[in-house]
């Protein structure tokens, strides 16, 4: 068998950093890259992105060495992702942090609130059921991290976890402080008995989420599930599939109407932003995982929205 | 932050100009060529840019009623800003009375400033920063809180924003005519030195000076509890804002040294990737 030569060289000097004389033909670019680690090991595996052109895509870890078009000497051009960090060390931490912050405004630590409120407890019953509710949301999503995602890339750039940890831990801390505040003003009887109910609604819907596995084609994080099959997901008898008949993301749809129910729940402001925001986010995400799925099927159902039944 | 960064962000296309970049008429200045869009930064519409495209000189050439159009607008409003401020001093002596005489133009203008944000996927945050401080220092600081108008550091940034963009402004609308004195080229991307870190020191000197104020009539404020469940103290805000110069200062004075760099001394500078 004849064993190929390759070389690779940096992207932005084209400095030659590594020969490799014996590889495998059949060989993955997943060995290339550990073979070049071995030589430079503070670039390891994750960080590396090997390509074709300096200016090109980003070869595949499953791409053999043989089926490219190289040739004698195949060059690979490198660039640095940068510090990696692995995608469920990144949710772990970003869910874990508002479980962790709401209830240490929940149980008003001290220094939050004035001394005097110190591990006094509200009187008002929909603070409980908001903690309830917002704990009982995050706990999923660990659970959901831990044993229903499966991962395709792996890792991350480092920074991302400081950006999410940001973003989720500041809009848990600034919704905390609000509605366990003494101050705190509880929406009207009317809508109060009305928000328990949809609270319990949506418990209900979180609960069902977590059950029912075949919302998870789709993807809460869009490039991370990935079934091995590439089908349009439909429903199915479990009834929180239902959705899929009208939109393409109902995981989406599901985490949006549960933050806007827990807004109009606590009638808190942050909350309503906070959702506001993570709609916004949703929606692009929605949009361009409804984009790819047209582009990938022929027969997509042509009644499905991305994230709003009929309108969006 | 009365931001001079697109003054010598002429590599950076699209974020640069963005906010101010161009006139408000929104008219692409060549079909063909999408650089030249709202907020394309003149060294793109760079004549033989526009003409080297295929070759088709006279199809790409804006026409001259664009080009008048195009400079036309807010070349006027900086020019009378400028004028105005000038014709005041004389006369009174003082700068007292200053942002009052000027104040509806400036108003006017700035925000017409937000048409001119061009809406590029990638920089709309930089440009929506640029954008809205300018909108406010005018509409939150100067407007609302009366006192402050008569003191110095207002002068200072007025004067600091209305040099900027003269000289930006004349820097396109040469850059579009084909005959760009080197003079100009050489203003827009070495005025900023000095005029950029005067400006900052303008807004955060009014910003300080309007402290006091805010803290006493706890304007724009919204205090616990209410039926929102939310609240927000102006002063804490201005406080944060005021902080925030410190990290976005630097980045952004550094980034124009290097455009300078770049366009004044041919250097190839490596940027570092994201």
């Amino acid at each position: 068998m004849r064993h190929s030569p390759v070389e690779i060289l940096d992207a932005k000097t084209r400095e030659k950093l590594c020969f490799l004389d014996k590889v495998e033909p059949h060989a993955t670019i997943a060995e290339i890259k550990n073979l070049f680690t071995k030589t430079h090991p503070q670039w390891y595996p994750a960080r590396q992105s090997l390509r074709l052109d300096p200016k090109g895509k980003s070869l595949k870890d499953e791409d053999v060495l043989q089926k490219l078009p190289v040739g004698t000497t195949a060059t690979l051009y490198f660039r640095d992702l940068g510090a990696q960090i692995s995608w469920v060390t990144v949710f772990l931490t970003e869910y874990a942090g508002p479980l962790f912050i709401y209830l240490l405004f929940y149980f008003r630590v001290p220094f939050i609130y004035g001394h005097k409120y110190d591990f006094t407890s509200s009187r008002h019953t929909v603070v409980h059921l908001a903690c309830i509710c917002h704990s009982f949301h995050y706990i999923k999503r660990l659970l959901e991290t831990l044993f229903v995602h499966r991962f395709s890339h792996g890792t991350m750039p480092l920074r991302n976890i400081f950006k999410n940890c940001t973003y989720y831990w500041g809009f848990a801390a600034w919704m905390a402080y609000y509605i366990n505040h003494p101050l705190y003003t509880p929406p009207s009887n009317l809508r109060s008995s009305a928000g328990e109910t949809g609270a319990r609604h949506l418990c209900g819907k979180e609960a069902g989420s977590v059950t029912s596995p075949s919302t998870w084609p789709c993807g809460t994080c869009g490039p991370l599930v990935r079934s091995k099959t590439r089908k349009i997901p439909y429903p199915t008898k479990n009834p929180f599939t239902w959705l899929f008949l009208l939109v393409s993301c109902p995981n989406y749809t599901y985490e949006v109407g549960s933050w806007i129910g827990f807004a109009i729940m606590t009638q808190c402001l942050p909350v309503a932003l906070f959702s506001l925001v993570g709609f916004t986010q949703m929606t692009i995400w929605a949009k361009g995982k409804h984009r790819s799925y047209l582009k990938e099927f022929r027969d997509y159902p042509p009644l499905r929205m991305p994230i709003i039944p009929f309108l969006l | 932050m009365g931001r001079l960064t697109e003054a010598a962000a002429a590599g950076s296309g699209a974020r640069a100009a963005g906010w101010a970049g161009s006139p408000p008429t929104l008219l692409p200045l060549s079909p063909t060529s999408p650089r030249c869009a709202p907020g394309a930064v003149a060294h793109a519409c760079n004549p033989s840019t526009l003409g080297g495209r295929g070759g088709r000189i006279t199809s790409e050439t804006p026409s001259l009623l664009k080009i008048q159009k195009i400079s036309r607008a807010p070349w006027r409003a900086w020019l009378v800003l400028a004028i105005t401020m000038v014709r005041f001093y004389m006369e009174k002596g003082t700068h007292r009375g200053l942002y009052k005489s000027i104040q509806k133009t400036l108003k006017f203008f700035q925000t017409f400033a937000l048409l001119e944000v061009r809406i590029v996927p990638t920089s709309v945050l930089v440009t929506g920063v640029q954008v809205s401080s300018r909108i406010f220092m005018v509409w939150l600081i100067t407007h609302s809180i009366k006192p402050i108008q008569n003191e110095e550091s207002v002068v200072l940034f007025l004067v600091a924003w209305t040099v900027t963009e003269i000289t930006r402004y004349s820097f396109y609308t040469f850059s579009l005519l084909d005959h760009l004195p080197y003079f100009i080229k050489w203003a827009r991307y070495n005025f900023f030195i000095i005029l950029y870190p005067v400006g900052v020191a303008g807004e955060l000197l009014t910003i300080y000076a309007a402290l006091p104020y805010v803290k006493k009539t706890g304007m724009f404020s919204i205090r616990l509890p209410n039926k929102y469940n939310v609240s927000f103290d102006y002063y804490y805000f201005l406080l944060i804002t005021m902080a925030s110069y410190i990290p976005l200062f630097p980045q952004l004075y550094f980034h124009m040294l290097r455009q300078r760099r770049k366009v004044l001394h041919g250097e190839v500078i490596v940027e570092k990737d994201d």
